[in-house]
């Protein structure tokens, strides 16, 4: 594990893909981290979320329930969803480092987001393994 | 993993405050989160079990100003120590950039202390990562209880447990009433940054990268 950098070209190549994937079908807030728990790219609204909180504990989360897939002698679980009352999230691991967390409301089918999340999956990935 | 964001020219360090259960690390957190303004810190997160032991981690994101016009941003994590959390130590690990390793000075705690920097090698080697190469610094804390009267190690004792090989530098503490948290605190960024840049040009040096400047 290295140094990680992004530039502002990549940062706009990204926030493009979320843009124009996953905020285009509703989506509130998509945000781009690595699981170490930084930030990489965030769109959409984050009005009142605590990014830096949610990356760390997204991060967590995958780790912890990656530890419970080896107890099943499963790799890990590479999509993770909580449903609230209004508010949704969905995990999704991005090749071996980086985790895309999107949340949406209730009034967005959970099989759209999922489409949505497959298909910039590998976009994503090549993006953030090319090198520059 | 550290980031450098070019687009928002920030640095992401991660600083992860180790050491055996109930040797001080979320008290460490604890005064500095209540000592720095609010413009340079952001919000605390822990993740504790009722008897105040930290389950998960501690998470404080601390804003250290600029260095070459980037914005040097840490967070700060803290594991939790009780041994049986060794899976939960690792996954904090993830991507660490620099380590405090907080021991604890009661004489009856010597053992403890052993054993929390062993399971630290061993953690960090499976990330390929190893005490001697990262940032590393030693707090001995609680050295104010010398006073009541409490059988302490010496630092002497202290050192040669832990840091007879490695020779990190090291700080004597009091974390509950602030003394050593911020000299232990600036020696730890300061290593860890260096190291994170050294890096960042290193790999700049074999790839071409575009547009960084450090």
């Amino acid at each position: 594990m290295g140094t990680m950098v992004v530039t502002a070209e990549k940062v706009k190549e990204l926030q493009r893909v979320l843009d124009s994937q996953l905020l285009a079908i509703g989506v509130s807030l998509a945000i781009l981290i690595d699981e170490a728990g930084n930030v990489i790219v965030a769109a959409g609204n984050e009005n009142g979320v605590d990014t830096t909180s949610l990356a760390a504990l997204a991060a967590a989360n995958f780790g912890a329930t990656a530890q419970i897939a080896k107890l099943l002698g499963e790799e890990d679980f590479s999509i993770l969803y909580h449903k609230g009352k209004r508010d949704n999230i969905h995990f999704t691991k991005i090749g071996m480092d980086f985790i895309l967390v999107t949340i949406f409301t209730d009034e967005i089918p959970l099989g759209l987001v999922r489409l949505r999340v497959n298909q910039v999956a590998h976009e994503l990935l090549n993006l953030l393994t090319e090198n520059d | 993993m550290a980031l450098i964001d070019l687009n928002r020219r920030e640095i992401h360090c991660k600083i992860v405050y180790y050491g055996p259960g109930r040797c001080g690390k979320t008290t460490n957190l604890f005064y500095i989160y209540n000592a720095i303004s609010e413009k340079y810190r952001g919000k605390l997160l822990t993740i504790e079990t009722r008897g105040e032991r930290t389950l998960f981690f501690d998470l404080l994101p601390i804003n250290l100003g600029k260095i070459h016009g980037l914005d040097i941003r840490i967070q700060l994590y803290t594991i939790p120590g009780q041994s049986h959390y060794r899976a939960t130590r690792k996954l904090v690990l993830k991507g660490v950039d620099g380590i405090v390793f907080v021991a604890d000075s009661l004489r009856k705690r010597r053992e403890k202390n052993i054993e929390s920097l062993l399971d630290l090698r061993n953690n960090l080697k499976e990330y390929n990562l190893n005490l001697e190469e990262i940032p590393l610094v030693f707090q001995y804390n609680k050295r104010d209880l010398v006073s009541a009267n409490i059988p302490l190690l010496t630092i002497e004792e202290l050192e040669n447990d832990l840091n007879r090989e490695l020779k990190a530098p090291y700080f004597e503490a009091a974390a509950i009433k602030g003394i050593g948290v911020f000299d232990t605190l600036k020696e730890i960024s300061k290593r860890t940054v260096k190291y994170v840049a050294r890096k960042y040009v290193f790999s700049q040096a074999q790839a071409k990268a575009e547009g960084g400047i450090i």
